[in-house]
């Protein structure tokens, strides 16, 4: 497929679970086409990073569901602040180990799991609609009914997949994008580098996609881009500071998506190519 | 040799992870990362550290470096079940902090529209609620040890107790460090009290930054130096690009 054909499949309103964590493996190059895209009113379900930025900027998103957001290395994501502090966007805050929970058993068509986590925290106070359980063992205990985090459609980014569909990763983290996918309708998973069927090299455990939830793959080199994604690409750190420092300000947002997001993913990758030359040569420059 | 603040800081950390054992030591922040290490490599040889990443060591590295040798695979997943397990000891940061130990890290204001969007709780409800927390906090001020926090999202001892002491049978708040001194919650009713200042710091000092009513019982002692080895460390081995300095200033 294409990038366009994949965001070409989804509709307006959709629930979108996108992999990763955080400032890692982000499929950044489908979010772009997104970003770009007449889809809007999504729910994004997303251990986030500037995959629910992008989207918030581009005033696409409805309703955000994740336990965070942040670029790690810049702690708070400032579209996504924006969308927050302007009462943008609904919000439905969990716990990180409750959010897994709420994958796992959408994965295992079951309506929720048991946990602690969340119990005597807020996250009951500000999610009204959760429910606790009691266990019917003898011990009688009590926990959050976290319930399943069902979607339409997740997007994850690969380090390799096979033209079937088959889905690898090569860092050292699976993140949850194996979970993402079973709890989804579909998954449509974008790759650095696609390889014909029977030539993903590497150990076993590492095919963490299996094509049976895959409706369709797309190559994206660089398109987990700005976003760690080892061991190919780390993240581009510079470009990420760009990035937050535009998104604080109105003016300077608008330039960097005149300049980064107005064209396609190859026009994106070029500009950023070139935004990298212009800041070695300022910095030749300042050395003189 | 004399300590800086910031490596009394780092002792003071390492010393919430003494008596752990065989755990994980989580950490979030450049002392109480370095703190993990240090116990690991002195008192308490049994805690098991990361890289930072998904990676258990086969040693103490020094903050930032590869991982070198491991002796285990932690990803995300496996973090988020080991707090369900319980064999872990994490110190997580706070943006504000109240008398109880409930914390703030998601939002400051209202939440329905806040003035301020922090990270979100992250995974503070659970951590707090499934294994052992202490919290290092680099700038103690009364914006962060506050009345009450705008949103509980690491549980404190009034929360937890409220859900009874079956149910809250896992939760356990363990110290508090800060730039000033050291805390805990050793109290019957299980609200702070300072266990020790930094040298060089005043009690009136540590009331002056805090917002809430402080248990002090008597004469507050002095948090320890560090040792001459535990300096080495820290200064040649750990943290030789002094990243502990841009936390917390001499």
């Amino acid at each position: 497929m294409t990038i366009e054909e994949v965001v070409g499949s989804l509709e307006s309103g959709m629930t979108i679970g996108i992999g990763g964590w955080g400032a890692r493996r982000k499929p950044m190059a489908l979010v772009r086409a997104i970003y770009r895209s007449p889809l809007e009113d999504l729910t994004i379900v997303s251990y986030g990073g500037a995959d629910v930025g992008l989207l918030c900027a581009a005033g696409k998103v409805r309703k955000v569901i994740a336990p965070f957001v942040t670029l790690d290395s810049v702690p708070l994501e400032p579209h996504f602040r924006a969308a927050r502090q302007n009462g943008a966007i609904e919000f439905t805050e969990y716990d990180e180990g409750m959010f897994m929970f709420g994958l796992l058993a959408a994965a295992h068509r079951l309506p929720f799991l048991p946990t602690r986590a969340g119990l005597g925290s807020d996250v009951m106070r500000v999610n009204p609609e959760l429910r606790t359980v009691r266990s019917p063992y003898d011990d009688q205990e009590e926990f959050v009914a976290a319930p399943a985090l069902t979607l339409d459609v997740a997007l994850v980014h690969m380090d390799r997949a096979d033209t079937r569909g088959n889905g690898q990763y090569l860092g050292p983290d699976p993140y949850m994008d194996d979970m993402l996918a079973k709890a989804a309708g579909r998954c449509y998973v974008s790759c650095e580098r696609l390889v014909e069927p029977g030539k993903l090299e590497g150990p076993p455990q590492t095919l963490l996609i299996s094509r049976m939830y895959t409706a369709g793959v797309v190559e994206t080199p660089n398109g987990g881009h700005f976003t760690d994604c080892g061991p190919d690409h780390g993240r581009d750190e510079a470009f990420q500071r760009h990035y937050a420092r535009s998104a604080a300000d109105p003016e300077a947002w608008a330039a960097f998506a005149d300049r980064f997001l107005a064209g396609d993913e190859t026009a994106y990758q070029e500009a950023v190519v070139r935004w990298h030359e212009e800041q070695h040569q300022e910095q030749r420059e300042r050395a003189r | 040799m004399s300590a800086t603040c910031a490596e009394i800081c780092v002792t003071a950390c390492a010393e919430a992870w003494r008596g752990d054992g065989e755990i994980l030591a989580a950490a979030m922040g450049t002392c109480s990362i370095l703190g993990a290490r240090l116990a690991r490599h002195t008192f308490e040889p049994g805690l098991l550290t990361t890289d930072g990443g998904a990676l258990l060591t086969a040693e103490p590295v020094p903050i930032g470096a590869p991982a070198g040798p491991v002796e285990g695979w932690m990803p995300f997943r496996d973090h988020l079940w080991l707090v369900q397990n319980g064999r872990r000891h994490v110190m997580l940061g706070a943006s504000q902090i109240d008398r109880y130990g409930n914390t703030n890290i998601s939002a400051i204001g209202a939440w329905e529209r806040p003035t301020s969007q922090l990270l979100g709780v992250r995974g503070a409800p659970g951590n707090t609620f499934c294994n052992t927390t202490s919290y290092w906090i680099p700038k103690q001020s009364r914006r962060v040890f506050v009345p009450k926090v705008d949103m509980v999202s690491g549980v404190g001892y009034d929360r937890a107790a409220e859900l009874g002491p079956e149910a809250s049978r896992f939760h356990g708040l363990r110290r508090v460090v800060t730039d000033l001194g050291v805390f805990d919650f050793g109290t019957p009713d299980r609200v702070m009290r300072l266990v020790s200042v930094h040298p060089g710091v005043e009690v009136e000092q540590v009331v002056a930054a805090t917002g809430f009513d402080l248990v002090i019982d008597g004469d507050v002692p002095e948090t320890r130096q560090p040792t001459d080895e535990e300096l080495r460390l820290i200064r040649e081995v750990l943290d030789p690009r002094s990243l502990r300095d841009l936390e917390v200033r001499a």
